[in-house]
């Protein structure tokens, strides 16, 4: 780019700063989720501890420039320990006057703003229900660092001369905005440049002006003489590996291969497509060299039911949904539970009820995963703590289900399907074996009993195909040992206790609760799911300056770990903070009959550290 | 290595436990004539699964010894497409009735038909809800007085068969279930068909529905009242082989006489390989009184099978590239070394 109006660049400051919190926000139609991801990911590879807040409409395309359109991706980059997306903006960078006034009251005080100024027309600001325009505002801007910079026009003369439509020409901005950013931080956009590369190799006129506007981006940058500074944010010191960026999604499509490998057996996933589970179906189908069978079927109904019948015939079955798919499912996860045969079921939690806020976080299915079945149909829970976590706790849930033969459920929640972090690769040597039994003979003298139990109550697993073990399962009600029909009053009674104690036995499988901070003391909090992060800083916040406060974050839902109540009355407080009116801390009271207090929110959006540091100091 | 398979007969198929249908129940023949056909088939017995919903029909995966599966309501073919979609070696049979196929379960029918799971199913039609004691179903006719209609049913029935051919069907059937012999031959065709194959079965409820379809079951009225379908035949019927079906100028069937001037050459013959599906529709839209009621296979054409298809992605990407290691999926995309 020609570089006759340029401040040398020698004059251009660099500062050095601990954490950065950027949010680029725009129309739906502005690649605002694209930028963020890029923007996470070349911090990522530079060595930050990175945490995301993706953060779209359920439109796909809401009316260009309203309100309702506005789609924003957060990010936080740092140098030390990333827990949260972190609670305010340091830089707010919006394509248009909507998002400008949806986003703007999360900049900080001294934040940088850069807005598109070519977008603050009169259409825009119309649909954004501004009478006037805002950047002529001085009232408003007064307490930030603002960059009107003219995008549309610098970008199409980035673009100039490869033959681009406008419409095409325009659709490049998010990367001119990206190529700023990198300048204002100095990041190393080559993986960026790989990926446009790869991603438009079909359409190389595509790729290259999308290059070329990134360019542009960081030549403007560099060239302009409105921004006097940028930022250095070294890297953090993060434990010694190999890392990548990983979502919530991935690392559950990823932790379900790895359990399947893990198992020496083949994996089936029926799903139907739902926002915001759709993406691990999306993950899962393209692992088919892995022996992973994917199967998207008429409804959330049939994905179950294919489910059940899958696990039927000895193999590993997954399905997920979130919370109206779930609905939908509890009849056949009620098969599952009656015919004891192994599967998960991940239910990525969303706002509801009903169809609800499709897109936003909340952790509102916990008393669904408990109760939402007829009759008594109790199955174990577990949740990930984090995007990476969803790894692990995939092939937990698959440990579980198949050593108990039992459905399992996966509450995670689109805060961590969406969200990206760092992940250590782990080593094929940090994976555990799953071990599957499938009898080849008869369990007793009178042949294969398909519900005679071992001690932990267990009943056999046989594989359909194997030569004189023919039975067959139901929804019925059945004789214990042989799974017979039976409506036996007392048999009844009994098979319910065995299948409660059933699930209560994986308690002596699971690991202790450890508590973080203080062992005893004032207040315990305890949190579970897409929340640890936001109660880990706090909690860390707090012990730092003194407080007596600990912090238990709770993997294991159902059954709670074997020492949890004994933790419990180590604390004279307990505080429960969820996103929901009080799920966690109502099965909390009622198991160990404490008097546990819960702090909740129900926006649709994670919790800030600040309001939780608020809420824990008010009860100490 | 090869082994001999043991030479089964359908006493080897038959379960340990109490039948519980009504006496005379229609259900007790179907069962028989399944459980002879299925050692016929040179399938090791432990390869059969038998999977059904609710109903009384559904009760049938208890009484034959095969691996079984009696589920929940109208889930069946789900169910059974989950055991293909990891197991296409199996023989999976489906049982259903018209209330659990037709009604709560419809739109499971619809798909594993439209996908052509390979999947013998046989929908049991007594025109009424047996189980919970005598409502109407999806296939009792209009004005039809039950518990839940005293007034006569308003609901404008279907016919299974259009749903099927509607559902893009390779495999179309009907039969009786106490014309054992055609019965048998038309299970036989299914089991050897390749993808999903559908029959129903008019089938006495002696109970709630007594007689529903004696037109087309006792001797003496049922020649009159059906036509059986025989690939490349013409469609004659009648007790003295009189009467046929003709397709006349605006495309609609009719009952014509033979002789005075009408040869069997200016009959409708049946063509199950038709390329369209439209002769197969105009078939199962003959009802009793107005024609004769088609019996036979009505449908039986190719077209690839889903859990076959599946299973050949499978292999192609591990041939693509190479078996599934974890390593290099871990590893993919951007990483970076933090020392």
């Amino acid at each position: 780019m020609a570089a006759t109006d340029v401040a040398p660049a020698n004059e251009k400051r660099t500062e050095e700063r601990d954490t950065i919190v950027i949010r680029f926000c725009g129309d739906s139609g502005d690649g605002m989720q694209l930028a963020g991801s890029q923007m996470t990911n070349v911090s990522a590879v530079f060595g930050n501890d990175v945490s995301t807040l993706p953060d779209f409409p359920a439109e796909i395309r809401a009316p260009a420039g309203s309100l309702a359109g506005v789609s924003g991706f957060q990010l936080h980059f740092s140098s030390n320990d990333v827990f949260t997306p972190g609670d305010e903006v340091d830089t707010l960078i919006a394509m248009n006057p909507a998002a400008l006034k949806t986003n703007i009251a999360d900049l900080k005080r001294g934040g940088t703003l850069i807005v598109n100024q070519d977008s603050f027309a009169s259409g825009d600001l119309k649909k954004a229900g501004y009478e006037s325009n805002p950047l002529d505002d001085e009232d408003l801007l007064a307490p930030f660092d603002v960059h009107k910079v003219e995008m549309t026009r610098l970008t199409r003369d980035a673009v100039d001369g490869l033959g681009l439509s406008p419409r095409e020409a325009d659709r490049c901005k998010n990367f001119f905005a990206l190529g700023l950013v990198y300048w204002l931080y100095e990041r190393d956009a080559t993986p960026t440049r790989n990926w446009v590369s790869e991603k438009f190799s079909k359409k190389p006129e595509i790729a290259e002006a999308n290059l070329k506007a990134l360019q542009g981006g960081q030549n403007f940058g560099l060239s302009t003489e409105s921004f006097r500074v940028h930022f250095r944010v070294p890297p953090a010191k993060l434990a010694p590996g190999k890392y990548r960026k990983i979502t919530g999604n991935e690392a559950l499509a990823f932790g379900f291969t790895a359990a399947a490998k893990m198992a020496d057996r083949s994996l089936f996933y029926a799903g139907y497509p739902i926002t915001p589970a759709s993406d691990i179906l999306h993950e899962l189908s393209r692992l088919k060299h892995f022996g992973v069978r994917t199967f998207q079927a008429e409804d959330e109904i049939a994905a179950m039911s294919a489910a059940v019948g899958a696990a039927f015939t000895g193999e590993l079955a997954i399905t997920a949904s979130s919370g109206p798919g779930i609905c939908l499912k509890g009849e056949a996860m009620g098969l599952g539970v009656m015919t004891e045969l192994p599967m998960v079921i991940v239910d990525v939690q969303r706002g509801g009820p009903s169809t609800g806020l499709p897109t936003k976080t909340e952790q509102s299915d916990l008393m669904l995963a408990m109760f939402g079945r007829n009759g008594e149909s109790p199955l174990p829970i577990v949740a990930p703590a984090t995007p990476g976590d969803c790894f692990w706790i995939a092939q937990e849930a698959m440990r579980i289900a198949v050593e108990f033969m039992t459905p399992v459920m996966l509450l995670s929640d689109g805060y961590i399907a969406n969200g990206a972090e760092p992940w250590r690769v782990p080593s094929l040597d940090d994976l555990k074996p799953i071990q599957v039994d499938h009898p080849t003979e008869f369990n007793s003298e009178d042949g294969f009993l398909p519900y005679l139990r071992d001690e932990r109550l267990v009943r056999p697993w046989a594989k359909v195909g194997t030569p004189g073990l023919m039975h067959r399962l139901g929804g019925l009600e059945k004789s214990d040992v042989t799974g017979n029909v039976d409506y036996d009053p007392n048999n009844h009674e009994h098979m319910s206790k065995v299948r409660a104690q059933k699930v209560a036995n994986v308690a002596a499988s699971i690991p202790e609760q450890e508590v973080f901070g203080a062992q005893d003391g004032e207040m315990l909090v305890i949190s579970w799911g897409g929340t640890y992060g936001a109660v880990r800083q706090a909690v860390k916040t707090l012990t730092e300056d003194g407080c007596s406060v600990g912090h238990a974050h709770l993997r294991y839902l159902n059954p709670f770990p074997s020492n949890l109540g004994e933790l419990i009355t180590r604390f004279q407080t307990i505080l429960v903070p969820e996103l929901n009116l009080g799920q966690l801390v109502r099965l909390l009271r009622s198991a160990f009959l404490v008097d546990a207090q819960g702090y909740n929110k129900i926006q649709g959006k994670p919790f800030r550290v600040s309001e939780l540091i608020e809420a824990i100091q008010s009860r100490l | 290595m090869t082994t001999e398979l043991p030479v089964l007969t359908a006493k080897d198929f038959a379960s340990d436990q109490e039948l519980r249908w009504c006496p005379r129940c229609g259900d007790y023949s179907i069962l028989a004539q399944f459980k002879k056909v299925l050692p016929t088939l040179g399938i090791p017995q432990e390869n059969f699964v038998v999977v059904s919903g609710i109903g009384c029909s559904s009760r049938f995966p208890y009484y034959v010894d095969t691996y079984g599966f009696h589920s929940i309501h109208g889930r069946a073919p789900a169910i059974a497409s989950g055991v293909k979609g990891v197991r296409p070696d199996l023989q999976v049979w489906v049982i259903t009735g018209d209330g659990d196929g037709l009604s709560i379960g419809g739109n499971h029918l619809m798909h594993a038909i439209r996908r052509n799971v390979n999947l013998k199913i046989i929908l049991f039609n007594n025109q009424i809800y047996g189980l919970t004691k005598g409502q109407y179903s999806p296939t009792s006719p209009l004005g039809k007085r039950t518990k839940s209609t005293p007034q006569g049913s308003i609901d404008n029935p279907l016919s299974p068969l259009s749903v099927a051919i509607g559902s893009e069907a390779t495999f179309v059937a009907r039969s009786v279930d106490v014309d054992t012999r055609h019965l048998t031959s038309i299970l036989e065709r299914a089991a050897h068909h390749n993808g999903t194959a559908f029959i129903e079965v008019y089938q006495d409820c002696n109970v709630f529905n007594s007689g529903a379809f004696y037109y087309a079951s006792k001797k003496g009225v049922k020649e009159d009242n059906v036509v059986y379908l025989e690939h490349g035949k013409p469609l004659i019927y009648g007790a003295d082989r009189d009467k046929g079906i003709r397709v006349n100028e605006g495309n609609r069937p009719e009952v014509v006489e033979l002789g005075s001037g009408i040869s069997e050459d200016d009959l409708l013959f049946h063509d199950e390989q038709a390329d369209e599906p439209s002769l197969a529709f105009l078939l199962a839209r003959m009802r009793h009184p107005e024609f004769p009621e088609p019996m036979g296979v009505f449908r039986s054409v190719q077209r690839p099978v889903y859990d076959i298809a599946l299973d050949e992605q499978v292999s192609e990407a591990i041939e693509r590239k190479g078996p599934g290691n974890l390593d290099e999926l871990f590893n993919s995309g951007d990483t970076w070394t933090v020392e």
